[in-house]
């Protein structure tokens, strides 16, 4: 009978494949030859609106992510327009559903920049999607930059892909520090999801931190997105009886692991990455997320202007309390303005440039530097789960 | 050793959502010998008919709602009667017009229905997961030098049993049940007997498809998030407990099921969660090189 099983996943395989190479045939991949790349760069309009690319996950599993960064992306655009634009000239935001699959990011970015003919691109949350994304911005030279992937690989592909968030090492790195020094723990579990980049990132960072600074891991644990039942590892990192539990996980696997370690009654502090920020978080795990630890971009809870006008405009035009991920689509757009606002003429090419010299942007997420490695240079804070609010703990700088 | 005595609670609490859902197509395929690949979005759309009607009696009755026994009995009941609806209605509009057409052509329709229900589903209820409300307490049985053992987990169990004590009641002991086993045997013979195929076979499903819907709630109950492509990760799960046990048959149902869930947690305790899936398909192909027909299953052979 396994057959039709079978059949099932073929059937959705051919349904992948049609659709995939629907999309990539439309769009001969030509390498940039070195002496005359300007007749492969994409041709940008100079006069009109200046269009701006966005991509994201609006529907899928993490479209809490697409969604809020679209919000914050948008307000940083609203702004700027009502300001008077860049040059006389008013920005236009053309956002675009991955629905949180890689293969959906390349294809959408494709479009964005041979269709739409985008002057810059702002995106994704999961590194996974922009590292599908990435390499087709670079070979069409059109400067991009990434409000939240934290994955160290993401710059690395060129020298027109940015970011404004830290990476998963310094993520990681804080996170065991925080562990060491304000919960004095020497031992910690560690459960990790397997699938995804991210998570494994963190938690390799975090393991070799934690032990430099004399630490124990006493169990290493994995699962892998999608699942529910997670009783069989909590069991097994119970009967280690660890101070600490690293899950540097998604939101959405995260509540239901917070329910499942409280049935087994273990009351170790549950510790995360900025994977956790979400409202649904608090809505999936309810009590039992309560008092856990994560490590974040930015606290609603600073009492810098930039940020207190940041929440109160953003309250004001959405009637919610903005989440990490909407103040990084807000400065990753800000970032981009900026640069644009001193860039000579609005080619690609002068953008990116200007987006590299980026230093000490007073941004929502904290003071922004561009490193020669094209990553922003900022601290992480600690958060502390009360209710349905985060209270600030600590900033980790690097 | 207590570590190992809750690796058991927790695969058979497990287990039995295996096989809740499993029961539903070991049914449809007693008795119709086709796979009924849309059961698993019926409990999707239970979950989520579950879901929508306690989130709008919590809206309307505001605090007076207390989770407990009323609650749970209304949701449940909501739950049920939409998954019989649904099961109904893809019956009618997508099986009934090849009843006469070969048995592949149904099974690819029903492979169609599923993908249809859970795009249309991540359509209509939105992609992002859910949080499915809270309709009763769970609280700990017994809990004691490392062992817990839920509430749910036992509730799980004794319903997965009682159905299948039920089940198997109606379909050796009514009239309707051997009418079941009548048109399972052979249809035309059956319909020369003065039974009505179709009202027989609109019946099965409609049994099968509230059994989905109890099956929702009681896993939205323990696993609170629900989202539209949540039929998948059991349902696919649930199928292959069926076939363990022997598909048509109800006790093999429930102890494939139960099997697949101590089995996985075995795995993931004591190996890697990366190998639960293989184990879980690996034990099929051993147990059908074996057992063609499934643990519970009698071999027949096909008729010409």
């Amino acid at each position: 009978m396994g057959y039709e099983a079978m059949l099932k996943h073929v059937l959705a395989g051919l349904v992948i494949f049609a659709a995939t190479t629907g999309c990539t045939r439309k769009t001969p991949v030509a390498a940039p030859s070195e002496s005359s790349d300007d007749s492969h760069r994409a041709q940008v309009a100079m006069t009109g609106d200046i269009l701006i690319g966005e991509y994201g996950s609006m529907t899928g599993g993490e479209a809490t992510f697409g969604l809020s960064t679209h919000e914050g992306v948008m307000m940083a655009i609203d702004e700027t327009n009502e300001a008077g634009g860049v040059k006389g000239r008013r920005l236009k935001v053309i956002a675009l559903d991955n629905q949180g699959k890689p293969d959906e990011a390349a294809a959408v970015v494709t479009r964005l920049i041979t269709e739409n003919k985008v002057v810059a691109v702002l995106g994704e949350v999961a590194s996974g999607r922009t590292l599908a994304a990435a390499p087709i911005a670079q070979q069409h030279k059109i400067p991009m930059i990434s409000p939240s992937s934290t994955n160290p690989q993401v710059t690395e592909v060129g020298d027109y892909i940015f970011r404004v968030c830290f990476i998963d090492p310094f993520q990681g790195t804080a996170m065991a520090k925080f562990a060491h020094e304000k919960l004095s723990a020497k031992k910690v579990a560690i459960l990790r999801d397997v699938k995804s980049d991210y998570s494994v990132g963190l938690a390799t960072f975090f393991a070799k931190t934690f032990r430099q600074m004399g630490g124990e891991i006493v169990i290493d644990q994995s699962y892998q997105s999608g699942e529910k039942d997670f009783k069989a590892q909590l069991t097994q990192i119970r009967s280690k009886k660890p101070d600490a539990i690293f899950i540097p996980g998604y939101y959405t696997e995260v509540g239901l692991i917070a329910q499942q370690a409280k049935q087994l009654g273990i009351k170790a502090p549950l510790l995360g990455g900025d994977g956790w920020d979400s409202e649904k978080l608090y809505q999936i795990g309810k009590d039992a997320i309560n008092g856990q630890y994560f490590s974040s971009h930015y606290t609603t809870e600073s009492t810098d202007s930039v940020v207190q006008d940041f929440i109160k405009n953003y309250k004001a035009k959405y009637g919610k309390v903005p989440d990490g991920l909407a103040a990084l689509g807000y400065d990753a757009a800000k970032v981009l303005v900026s640069a644009m606002e001193r860039a000579a003429e609005l080619t690609p090419k002068n953008i990116r440039d200007e987006i590299a010299r980026t230093k000490d942007f007073a941004g929502v997420t904290g003071r922004i530097t561009i490193d020669g490695k094209r990553n922003a240079v900022k601290p992480a804070v600690v958060v502390k789960v009360d209710g349905t609010v985060n209270r600030y703990v600590t900033t980790i700088t690097p | 050793m207590e570590d190992f005595i809750q690796h058991l609670i927790n695969g058979v609490s497990l287990g039995s959502i295996y096989a809740l859902i499993a029961l539903g197509y070991t049914m449809v395929y007693g008795i119709l010998q086709l796979i009924n690949f849309a059961h698993s979005e019926v409990y999707m759309l239970g979950a989520f008919a579950a879901y929508y009607t306690a989130i709008g009696l919590g809206r309307a009755l505001g605090a007076d709602l207390e989770p407990g026994i009323v609650f749970f009995g209304i949701v449940l009941i909501v739950a049920m009667a939409a998954c019989g609806v649904a099961g109904l209605t893809i019956e009618r509009f997508a099986y009934r017009p090849l009843r006469q057409a070969p048995k592949l052509n149904t099974l690819i329709t029903a492979i169609g229905v599923s993908l249809f229900l859970q795009y249309t589903g991540q359509v209509i209820f939105g992609a992002d997961p859910k949080s499915f409300p809270t309709v009763l307490e769970d609280r700990s049985l017994v809990s004691s030098g490392g062992i817990d053992l839920r509430l749910f987990d036992v509730t799980i169990l004794l319903t997965g049993v009682a159905f299948m004590s039920g089940l198997h009641y109606l379909i050796h002991r009514t009239k309707t049940g051997k009418a079941m086993r009548a048109v399972s045997t052979n249809r035309q013979v059956a319909s020369l007997m003065g039974i009505n195929t179709d009202k027989i076979i609109s019946m099965t499903f409609l049994i099968g498809s509230s059994l989905a819907g109890v099956g929702s709630v009681l896993v939205g109950m323990k696993y609170p998030q629900i989202d539209p492509l949540m039929g998948l990760f059991f349902g696919l799960k649930a199928f292959v407990a069926a076939v363990l046990g022997g598909i048509g048959n109800l006790a093999g149902a429930v102890l494939g099921g139960i099997i697949m869930g101590l089995s996985e947690e075995m795995v993931v305790a004591y190996l890697s969660s990366t190998y639960r899936d293989a184990l879980a398909f690996g034990l099929l192909i051993v147990i059908l090189v074996f057992r063609p027909a499934g643990l519970l299953g009698k071999w027949q052979t096909e008729k010409v």
